[in-house]
């Protein structure tokens, strides 16, 4: 028999009838929604960056304090990425006899790759305009500080080293590393053409070269990763990710948010596909004994079912993908008017992991059902009620879990999240499993007591046992992830956003002196201002690991190890473990100061640089040794852009050292002369402006909050699949049912009640198991995931299960509507 | 046939008619059938297989409904009411035994013969359907679900669940096509018995030529159509 058109034959019938709506609409909602995801994520990830980059003026900085060897922009070259160059230093500029120090900055060509630089308008057109390109030789572009420093105008001459530039423009806001530090002095810019002629490079001056790069996230990836092999001491990369781990908190946040959403709809998918499958494998018993009867072998079933469900697996995830693309698009220009920047076209991936997800999901949960209608013993032909192979054992569903899991840990991209989710599910399954069976069984019993409809109904949920546990497990799992999707989601959604107020901290303030701590406060007093908390900081290098010298070279092939060791640590102290740390190992000095000192890291610090708890670590603190043992490590919530310290000590150790004191504090936009003010009274504090990178965060926040709500309507769609497979599963069972009712007399009234008990049944369980679920797996999402506070939320167990009830009594009702209009006759006669 | 035989007829049909369409062309199953029974009368409708038995007993029973024709069944003619409006005389008058026995798998066994009685909300169901399967032989199986019992004692049981009701008439589809000889003999006397205890109208379709004749009456089906 030639199984290959045997099995293309059969789908294609099963396509037509009808046979086969249920597992391709789960598919492809399935793999839709995580397209959707998938290719969305990907474009706001590049959009970020990009913006974000713009900070830098570039994807990536190589900085040096000597001219960058040529082979740095050949490379860039190679790699097809931009480049541009930026030659800073500090020059005296001379009007007349007026003279001031200056930042100039000497540009090529190009500059600036990302972001833009705004120039003062005209009398003309007074807007702000964006530079179209960078200075002509014989030229200088001036900041605010310089113009009212000297009083200038365009047209007027400035001496710069040896030569003298003529004004042309005013910059009003140029993309910058160093854009934040209010006390900057004023900043120039002309062009590198003119350098040489100003004689202005000369030895010794401290002077910085930078080479800005930009291109393809990818290409990118790849000349860092070169670079960093090439580095000398005196060369280092820096992208925008390195400079603001905000930003980097913040998008990992958003990336979970979302794949959570797209895995919630897959959660749905599978488990309709789980019920699809099962009818499916019922429905085919009969063909698959009489093809055993006429001699097929078991390989050979199993292969054409195989083909028959590769072939329908394809099908539906590329249909799945398209939809997604599509998708994704009518999502991108909905949320448009919340991005700035247009979002770049995605990449093929997704649409790859969409096909993926959709082979994973329907394989993993039609393989053994399949294998198992290969031995359906061909003496089935001759009696129907024998060896039916056993459709829905828990084995049955453990390629499927493990497949899904796999999905699960693969997609979350964080180990942690996916373990949590899926050790969440299958305890769900598990559980929802073991406590149906027990309500099963009980309220089987009770059906002796019951009278009328509710018995039938009791008895129809008793005696298929096996099938109405999988019915209650799969609408329980569905209605939880739902409700996780909801209502937990839009808690902790709401949970980050108020994390980050309108009056987050907005500016912070560096290196206050310990003399200063008064005049400052009195300072902010007068502007009836509550004086923000300080908090103390000593600097210290890190010298030895155990008694064991710390060598920066044995660094050298983790760049971003290196340069911290490199640096000088900020170490600060404390009693109290501020409000955004957690401690993840060891524990918190809370019962007064410990004997030893004892210091307490940043997790993620900890693993670049290969530190654990109880390593003692020595620093060379104001030319002393100061020695403490890491006590504990901790995950620090940098988007919260409240000060925090990557080592923290225990009090008493580090006090007698010199120190200065950091705080964070909110400027509102209209008092910021306020902070002009403060530069001029405190000239050697350093404020710092991020709220630039603060507004960032929360365009992100409400973008994700919004694809989260689209990606919702996948959610439900899945959610309806869910249900209408739950009901369609017992179709046939139901449909036999009604036809003995009526033939025995049975108005359909009597019929009808005795379904709806039965679906008011499966649905007050569901709901039930759904709202436990939801209500233990939001708290620990929210708990050791995502890191933010849960409150319990009694809502979930009435909405839970009257969403529950009124959902499956609903679409079951219908579900079944049409199975009361079929003359009994003609069923009889099909099934006897 | 004279008004009178129509009168004492529990049960007579008019040009009863059945087709169906079968996607190119219309098949005729029965046609123009004339037939009827008396009260108390044992008929049995012989034919070959697919000559139209089983849709004839069907149309008598209304599960379903004719293309044209008429059947009165104690009194009243059928196809005037509504699906539920013959349910309920179903439920009133006629009996049910099929060749697969037909019984509820989520039921127990005697669940399943008190299914008719409490649908006509008769209250002490489940004295009654004890009784009845303790007349069929299977007073130890009444907890036992369809599945655990041999195809003679699910026979059984659809037996019992047929005469639950007191029905004024019983319709028996091949009730032993699915038994063994030995088996079969034991049913149809059972069912003779009972027929004789209740004084039921008794329909019996049946291929078999020897059990037909354990009818007082036979009505031959070829082809859809009344042998005379
Ligand atoms: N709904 C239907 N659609 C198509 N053909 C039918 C249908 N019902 C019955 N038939 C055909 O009508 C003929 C008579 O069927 P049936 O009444 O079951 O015969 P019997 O019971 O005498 O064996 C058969 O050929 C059967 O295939
Ligand atoms: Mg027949």
């Amino acid at each position: 028999m030639n199984f290959f058109k045997l099995s293309f034959l059969m789908l294609r019938r099963d396509w037509r009838a009808g046979e086969l709506n249920v597992l391709v609409l789960a598919l492809v909602i399935a793999v839709s929604s995580m397209t959707t995801v998938g290719f969305f994520a990907d474009r706001v990830e590049m959009a970020l960056s990009h913006e974000s980059n713009q900070l830098l003026g570039a994807d990536l900085l190589v900085i040096s304090n000597h001219p960058l060897d040529e082979q740095y922009a050949e490379q860039a070259k190679r790699l097809r990425l931009s480049t541009s160059t930026v030659t800073k230093f500090p020059s005296m500029i001379s009007n007349g006899d007026a003279n001031q120090l200056a930042e100039v900055k000497a540009v090529t060509d190009g500059y600036p790759l990302r972001g833009k630089l705004y120039l003062a308008g005209t009398r003309a057109s007074p807007e702000y305009r964006v530079a179209n390109g960078i200075p002509e030789p014989g030229t200088i572009w001036v900041d605010e500080k310089l113009m009212h420093r000297f009083e200038l105008r365009r047209g007027d001459l400035l001496d710069v080293g040896a030569i003298q530039l003529k004004v042309t423009e005013l910059v009003m806001r140029e993309p910058d590393h160093s854009v934040g530090f209010m006390n900057m002095g004023p900043r120039v810019l002309i062009n590198a053409e003119d350098l040489s002629a100003a004689g202005l490079i000369q030895q010794g001056s401290r002077i910085r070269y930078d080479l800005l790069i930009a291109g393809e996230t990818k290409q990118v990836d790849l000349f860092r990763d070169w670079a960093e092999t090439q580095l000398t001491t005196a060369e280092r990369i820096e992208g925008v990710r390195d400079a603001r781990p905000e930003i980097k908190a913040a998008l990992e946040r958003a990336e979970k948010f979302l794949s959570l959403a797209a895995l919630a709809s897959v959660v749905l998918a599978a488990a309709a596909i789980a019920l699809a499958v099962r009818r499916f494998s019922l429905r085919h018993l009969d063909g698959c004994a009489i093809m055993r009867s006429l001699g097929a072998s078991q390989t050979g079933l199993f292969q054409m079912y195989l083909l028959y469900f590769t072939t329908l697996g394809i099908i539906a995830s590329m249909l799945g993908c398209l939809l997604g693309f599509g998708a994704q698009e009518v999502l991108a220009i909905w949320l448009s008017d919340l991005t700035e920047t247009a979002l770049p076209w995605p990449s093929w991936i997704p649409a790859i992991h969409g096909l993926l997800v959709g082979m994973v999901l329907l394989l993993g949960f039609a393989l053994p059902p399949i294998s198992n209608l290969r031995s359906v013993p061909a003496l089935r032909v001759l009696r129907r009620d024998i060896g039916l192979p056993n459709t829905h054992s828990l084995a049955g569903y453990l390629l499927g879990l493990a497949a899904l899991s796999s999905l699960f840990i693969w997609k979350a991209e964080d180990l942690k999240l996916g373990i949590y989710i899926v050790t969440g599910f299958i305890t769900a399954i598990v559980v929802f499993g073991v406590l149906g069976w027990l309500l099963v069984k009980m309220l089987s019993r009770l059906r002796h007591q019951a009278g009328g409809a509710w018995r039938y109904g009791l008895a129809n949920i008793g005696r298929r046992t096996m099938s109405s546990i999988v019915q209650t497990v799969s609408l329980g799992l569905g209605l939880m992830a739902l409700l996780v999707l909801t209502l937990i989601q839009d808690d902790l959604i709401e949970d980050w956003q108020t994390r980050l107020p309108d009056d987050a901290p907005n500016h912070f303030l560096v290196s206050i002196q310990p003399d200063q701590l008064q005049p400052l406060e009195d300072f902010f007093s007068q502007y009836e201002m509550a004086s923000p908390t300080v908090y103390p900081m000593v600097r210290g290098r890190l010298t030895e690991i155990n008694g064991k010298q710390v060598n920066p070279d044995d660094y050298a092939d983790d760049s971003h190890a290196e340069r911290h060791i490199r640096r000088d640590f900020n170490l600060s102290w404390t009693n109290q473990i501020s409000s955004d740390n957690q401690i993840t190992q060891g524990s918190w000095w809370d019962e007064g100061v410990p004997e030893e000192p004892a210091l307490s890291f940043e997790e993620g610090l900890a693993a670049t640089l290969g530190v654990k708890l109880g390593d003692r670590l020595t620093f060379d603190v104001a030319g002393s040794p100061v020695t403490a043992k890491i006590t504990s490590l901790r995950q620090v919530d940098w988007d919260s852009f409240r000060v925090n310290f990557f080592v923290v000590g225990s009090p008493g150790f580090l006090e007698q050292y010199p120190v200065s004191y950091v705080t964070s504090l909110h400027v509102p936009p209209a008092e910021i002369t306020m902070m002009h003010e403060l530069v001029r009274a405190f000239p050697n504090i350093l404020v710092v402006d991020v709220a630039v990178v603060i507004n960032q965060v929360q365009q992100m926040i409400a973008q994700v909050s919004r694809a989260i709500e689209f990606v919702f309507l996948f959610t439900l769609l899945a959610g309806f699949v869910v249900l209408y497979a739950a009901i369609a599963s017992t179709q046939d069972e139901r449909i036999y049912e009604a036809a003995i009712f009526r033939t025995l007399g049975a108005r359909r009234e009597q019929l009808t009640r005795a379904w709806a008990a039965e679906f008011v049944i499966l649905g007050g369980l569901a709901g039930l198991f759904a709202s436990a679920g939801a209500t233990a797996m939001g708290y620990a999402i929210g708990r050791y995931v995502l890191h933010l506070g849960y409150t319990f939320n009694p809502w979930i167990w009435l909405i839970g299960i009257l969403a529950g009830v009124i959902g499956v009594f609903l679409v079951g009702m219908m579900g079944t509507r049409s199975t009361l209009t079929t003359p009994p006759l003609l069923t009889l006669r099909k099934l006897g | 046939m004279t008004n009178k035989m129509v009168n004492e007829s529990i049960l007579w049909t008019n040009a009863l008619t059945k087709q169906v369409n079968t996607g190119e062309q219309q098949l005729t199953i029965l046609q123009n059938i004339d037939m009827q029974v008396d009260a108390g009368e044992a008929v049995a409708v012989i034919g070959a297989s697919g000559s139209g038995k089983s849709t004839l007993l069907g149309l008598l029973a209304g599960l379903d409904v004719p293309t044209s024709g008429k059947v009165h069944l104690d009194g009243v003619d059928i196809f005037t009411l509504d699906e539920d409006e013959r349910a309920a005389l179903r439920s009133r008058v006629l009996g049910f035994v099929f060749q697969s026995f037909q019984l509820l798998p989520a039921l127990s066994a005697l669940e399943n013969v008190m299914l008719p009685l409490e649908l006509s909300g008769v209250s002490n169901a489940e004295i009654a359907a004890e009784k009845l399967l303790d007349r069929v032989g299977l007073s130890h199986r009444l907890h036992h679900y369809p599945k655990q019992l041999s195809g003679g004692e699910q026979q059984r049981v659809a037996i019992a669940r047929a005469f639950a009701t007191e029905p004024k008439m019983l319709l028996a589809d091949e009730p032993t096509g699915n038994l063994d000889s030995a088996t079969g003999i034991q049913i149809i006397e059972l069912m003779f018995e009972l027929n004789r205890e209740h004084g039921t109208t008794l329909v019996l379709v049946t291929h078999d030529e020897a059990l037909s004749q354990r009818c007082a009456r036979q009505i031959r089906l070829a082809d859809g159509k009344l042998v005379q």
